[in-house]
């Protein structure tokens, strides 16, 4: 992971201010030398483990349970069936109900009748040890009667195999926006239909696989019930709203709850959700009147962790002939899996603004069609919406490239918003404060080496190279900052998108700032502590940021969606400010001046066209001491702020990728990848890279390897790190990245999200890149993951030998030649897609 | 996870391992490095009673120059495979397929005997042992045997080693001044072969004068490319002539067919890689 020339030899950011600077993140000390506490390193006293028995089918009615042999394990303490607690146990909330009609099934933690995914929690065992909790679990005796499983998203759309038989249907909600009826641009059908008489029409179907989030730390949480307030601390995005969900959901006042998300191993959306084994150990917990712990293993998150994507994208383009898009039209599938979770319904939403993207089109309809299946539900997966957005109209802009005869690049030049143009306000109704992209795509050009790597690709077509060159295009926005509190209201989101923060000044001058985001490894101590080391002129180490404990930071909406800095950092600044304005009366009391005569810079306070001043510090400890404070004024500095945005911001970017592709064995390999993103101001350029590399990776990941596979029963083949592969370093080829600057007007600091960027940016540049290495060999799509094989099979059908495909685990590593069970058959066929 | 419960023993000398393996019989299980073992223990895919840990066995590790071969102790480290001069320089074939043999971690971890003990048909290490023609010592309550590398795999997770015996020592017919080659086909660096090719190869004056290739993940035991072989011998070491002979690679192989390729795919490959391996390992 280097950095461009470019990059270090950017315009040196002033010396004297914090916001600019390349600081290590100061988190990564304590992080990295493993002197912190993860959820699972918390031990009470006293405290009991919890295992879980899980559903090994999609779908099948519980017949019976016997708990005896379980019960009389070793140190096992209770044994809970869903039964068992079938009145207490509540239902997992869903917090964004797309329609008024939305179809949702109760969600509760523990089965109690029926089991609708592989990997649903049946039984709980309590014990004293974890590992005798774990043998406990095994002796767990279950009957099932199988039921049919609806599984193919496409299939369970027509409601042949319903998976939730009791619902009648296993269609959810049916979501639609129209520039027409919106007021905000042309009739698309009217569109379509001229073009099908005198333009184009280019119309595909693309499939969004299935992922697994696979953040760093498994869940874990622990619960102690032994205080005057219930204390969970858990592995989770979302401290705030978990305690909010934990008192709506089991009646206990919110008062007497405190939530804790101690350092937390990643999440990528994952942890963005309110879990079954959240509600169980509190339930446990409460119940038996003890600590007590749950931490999942790999395996169990992978199959029970909610999944991301996993969409059918059916969209169709009007252009005219000269490649001028006149109309888009999108209609989506998107798989919720077994249930409706915390915002699952709602992450195709958040697509639904951002697949006409940069470009300037007439006309255009989204709709969404959410569909119940048997399998694990789905839910945020970093860039929610957005990348599968993205992925839909860049690789379609490739292809209208293609059938106009263009180079991709002029094609989205001929389209996009021109830089003069903003702010602009798009077909589907935002309106995008800032961007240049003319200025973004020149520099990636320019880092790229776009029109050398051009020419060797058309050395390599016309000498036949068994390794072709394909370049793939992205030139991509999003919507992130989440979210005006408004725009969640009109969208029947359940709650706000404000961020609160305080500062707190301490009598011996330093500053513990406190933030309702929940950091999860995106250096928000060392961000927001440059932020405020600038705004109070105090040294970046006297800034102690304090946030993920609901009794520290009592309030807070917590991090997704790229909000913590353009929302979270406002209302720091906010609160800094107050902080101040606070201060200033102070200053001029003790100065014996007017108020009006008080000016503040760089941490001093200083009286008008004078040398007299005091420093923040002086004041702070005067506050402290109050024994010398003007009339009326409290004796603290301390400040608060709340910020509602009244915008997205709209980070922008063009990225550059070129393939090799092997073309006798499908093999594909990265060559080059160059990047010029946009994100307004930058605070740290080294956390940004490194924003920027991981989520570059996370996309090329979706394109080229991870894929979340069931087999016909319904169980999650792809269950351990064999099948599911995560790239590493070894993967990836060192990136060449840039940024230009349009600060973004929607917050002070002209700060855009950059969290999911490059995630949603890399994953159709890929593929595009895949596909344009072999387009003149007759080919257009290659089903993501681009695997050797789909590839090499895409190059024989398109010579005329089509192939079925099938599906199955690979080989079982682990097996035995004693005592197996377990192993997985390699030779049945099945998909789900 | 957490393996269901077991009872540890660590003997010191091979004899009390046997003797330990001969009390317990079906409950025990031998430990090596664990990479293979400790999953199937954490996923409860297996539950041995008794847990037989190799590693204080000093005797069985290590690499020595043994005449017309090398032997390398079966609680040999790939990470020592790897870097030992004797094997680069008498059986190159090996330190290439160990060379990509899955991580650093691993490779500090994992053994040689315990790999190729454990009988993936994706393992990187029963093709080189087959080409090479590799001999496995095995001792046993009434001494020892060695097994030919043809008879040692049996079939997919199952070698000629019996319950209640050890691997202790493999020994390796040198290949000095053989071109060596492992072409291992993989989506991601850290995954077994999709499939692998091991090929090791005698050049004389630009014509191939012996050629050895073991097929990984192309049946349910390592293959020998039999008739690729004898149709390379005598043949120029040129693309066309190898491309020729490679035609032939999947000819009796039985792969699988998975997540990561069909059966028809890997046979594709098979006579890629075959073609490809044979190149390099000749230096054309
Ligand atoms: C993530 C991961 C990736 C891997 N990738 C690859 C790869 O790409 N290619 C590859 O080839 N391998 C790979 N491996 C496996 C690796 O090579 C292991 O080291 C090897 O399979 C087992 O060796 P071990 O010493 O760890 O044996 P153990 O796991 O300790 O034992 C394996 C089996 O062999 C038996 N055994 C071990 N030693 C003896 C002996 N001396 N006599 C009799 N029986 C014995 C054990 O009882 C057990 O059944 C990978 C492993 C992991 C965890």
């Amino acid at each position: 992971m280097t950095l461009t020339e470019d990059e270090m030899t950017q315009a040196a950011p002033d010396a004297t201010k914090e916001i600019g600077k390349d600081r290590r993140r100061k988190e990564d000390q304590r992080l990295i030398t493993g002197r912190t506490r993860w959820t699972d390193n918390i031990t009470l006293p006293g405290m009991l483990h919890l295992a879980m028995v899980r559903s090994p089918f999609a779908h099948a009615t519980i017949t019976n349970i016997d708990k005896s042999a379980a019960e009389a394990s070793p140190n096992v303490v209770r044994v809970i069936t869903g039964a068992d607690v079938a009145e207490e146990q509540g239902g997992l909330p869903n917090a964004w109900p797309i329609t008024p009609d939305q179809v949702t099934p109760n969600h509760p933690p523990i089965a109690v009748d029926r089991v609708v995914f592989a990997g649903e929690i049946v039984a709980v065992i309590v014990a004293r040890t974890p590992a005798e909790a774990r043998d406990a679990a095994e002796l767990v005796d279950i009957d099932y009667d199988e039921l049919p499983a609806a599984l193919d998203l496409k299939e369970a759309a027509e409601d042949k195999v319903l998976a939730h038989p009791d619902l009648g249907t296993n269609k959810s909600a049916f979501w639609k926006f129209d520039s027409a009826e919106a007021g905000t641009g042309g009739n698309v059908d009217e569109a379509i239909a001229k073009a099908r008489g005198d333009g184009i029409v280019i119309e595909r179907e693309y499939r969004q696989q299935r992922l697994i989030p696979a953040f760093m730390e498994p869940r874990s949480t622990v619960v102690d019930p032994t205080g005057e307030q219930i204390t969970m601390w858990s592995a989770t995005q979302i401290p705030h709203i978990l305690k909010f969900l934990l008192a709506a959901v089991t009646g206990v006042s919110e008062s007497k709850i405190r939530v804790i998300a101690p350092d937390v191993g990643g999440g990528f959306g994952g942890k963005l959700q309110t879990t079954p084994e959240e509600f169980i150990t509190f339930l446990v917990a409460r119940k038996l009147g003890k600590p007590v712990k749950y931490t999942e293993t790999r395996s169990e998150s992978l199959m029970a962790a909610h999944h991301g994507r996993d969409q059918w994208q059916k969209l169709t383009l009007a252009a005219e002939k000269d490649g001028t898009v006149t109309g888009f039209k999108v209609e989506l599938l998107a798989d919720l899996g077994s249930h409706v979770s915390l915002v699952g319904g709602g992450v195709p939403v958040l697509g639904a603004f951002m697949f006409n993207s940069i470009y300037k089109f007439p006309a255009y309809q989204f709709s969404v069609q959410t569909v119940l299946t048997n399998k694990t539900w789905t839910d945020a997966y970093r860039g929610a919406g957005r990348p599968e957005a993205t992925y839909a109209i860049e690789r379609i802009m490739d292809e209208l490239a293609a059938e106009v005869g263009v180079d991709p690049l002029v094609i989205r030049e001929q389209n996009w918003i021109t830089h003069e143009e903003f702010p602009f306000t798009s077909v589907a109704g935002l309106e995008y404060d800032s961007g240049n992209y003319e200025a973004a795509t020149a520099r990636a050009k320019e880092l790229f080496g776009y029109d050398e790597l051009r020419a060797e690709q058309k050395r390599r077509r016309e000498s036949g190279d068994q390794v072709q060159l394909g370049i793939g295009v992205s030139t991509f926005t999003e919507m992130c900052g989440l979210a005006p509190s408004r725009v969640l209201g009109s969208l029947d989101y359940g709650a706000g998108g404000w961020e609160h923060a305080s500062v707190r000044m301490l009598p011996t001058g330093k500053v513990e700032v406190l933030t309702g985001t929940s950091a999860h490894g995106q250096g928000h101590e060392t961000a927001f502590s440059q932020i405020v080391a600038d705004r109070l002129g105090v040294a970046f180490e006297d800034v102690e940021v304090l946030h993920g404990d609901t009794m520290v930071s009592h309030k807070g909406l917590d991090t997704y969606g790229s909000r913590s800095l353009v929302v979270g950092g406002e209302a720091i600044v906010k609160a800094a400010d107050k902080v101040i304005e606070k201060a200033k009366p102070i200053a001029a009391h003790l100065l014996e001046a007017s108020v009006d005569d008080i000016e503040f810079e760089a941490g001093r306070f200083s009286v008008k066209g004078t040398d007299q001043g005091l420093a923040m510090a002086e004041i702070a400890l005067a506050t402290f001491a109050a024994h010398n404070l003007p009339d009326g004024v409290e004796p603290s500095l301390d400040s608060d702020a709340t910020f509602d945005p009244v915008n997205f911001n709209y980070p922008h970017g063009t990225h550059l990728c070129a393939m090799e592709v092997d073309t006798e064995t499908g093999q594909v390999k990265m060559r080059k990848y160059a990047a010029c993103d946009d994100i307004g101001n930058i605070i740290n350029p080294l956390i940004v890279s490194g924003q920027v590399h991981g989520g570059l990776v996370q996309g090329i990941a979706q394109a080229l390897w991870e894929e979340a596979v069931h087999d016909d029963a319904g169980t999650l083949v792809t269950g351990s790190f064999v099948d599911y592969l995560l790239p590493t370093s070894a993967d990836t080829i060192s990136f060449d990245l840039d940024h230009t600057t349009s600060p973004s007007t929607t917050n002070t600091l002209g700060t855009k999200g950059v969290g999911e960027a490059g995630t949603i940016a890399s994953t159709p540049a890929v593929v595009n890149a895949v596909v344009d290495a072999v387009r003149h060999l007759g080919v257009n799509d290659v089903r993501m993951p681009c695997t050797p094989e789909r590839v090499w099979k895409a190059i024989n059908d398109a010579r005329g030998g089509a192939q079925a495909e099938t599906v199955g685990a690979a080989a079982p590593h682990f097996d035995e030649s004693t005592g197996m069970d377990g192993t997985v058959d390699r030779t049945t066929g099945g998909t789900d897609s | 996870m957490i393996p269901a419960q077991f009872d540890y023993l660590a003997p010191t000398t091979v004899e009390e391992a046997l003797a330990a393996l001969g009390q317990h019989g079906d409950d025990a299980k031998i430990l090596a490095g664990g990479q293979s073992l400790l999953p199937v223990l954490r996923m409860r895919l297996n539950a041995p009673e008794v847990v037989i840990d190799l590693g204080r066995i000093e005797s069985l590790r290590g690499i020595r120059d043994d005449g017309d071969a090398i032997v390398i102790g079966a609680m040999t480290q790939h990470s020592v495979v790897e870097h030992d001069p004797l094997v680069a320089e008498h059986a190159a074939l090996i330190s290439k397929a160990v060379e990509h043999l899955a991580d650093h971690q691993i490779r500090h971890r994992g053994t040689f005997g315990g790999a190729l003990a454990h009988a993936d048909p994706a393992g990187d290490l029963g093709a080189p042992a087959l080409a090479l023609g590799a001999q496995f010592v095995i001792q046993g309550p009434g001494g020892s045997r060695t097994v030919a590398a043809d008879d040692f795999f049996v079939d997919l997770f199952e070698t000629a080693i019996g319950e209640d015996e050890i691997l202790t020592e493999v020994r390796v017919p040198k290949h000095t001044g053989w071109g060596a080659c492992y072409e291992k086909f993989v989506r991601v660096a850290h995954q077994w072969p999709i499939v692998a090719v091991a090929a090791t190869v005698r050049v004389e004056g630009g014509t191939i004068a012996e050629a050895k290739i073991g097929l990984t993940n192309m049946g349910s035991t390592p293959l020998r490319a039999r008739a690729v072989e004898s149709a390379l011998v005598g043949q120029p070491a040129t693309e066309d002539a190898v491309r020729a002979a490679a035609a032939q690679a999947a000819d009796g192989t039985n792969p699988p067919s998975d997540l990561n390729g069909e059966a028809a795919y890997r046979k594709h490959l098979a006579t890629v890689l075959v073609r490809r391996a044979v190149l390099n390992a000749s230096g054309a």
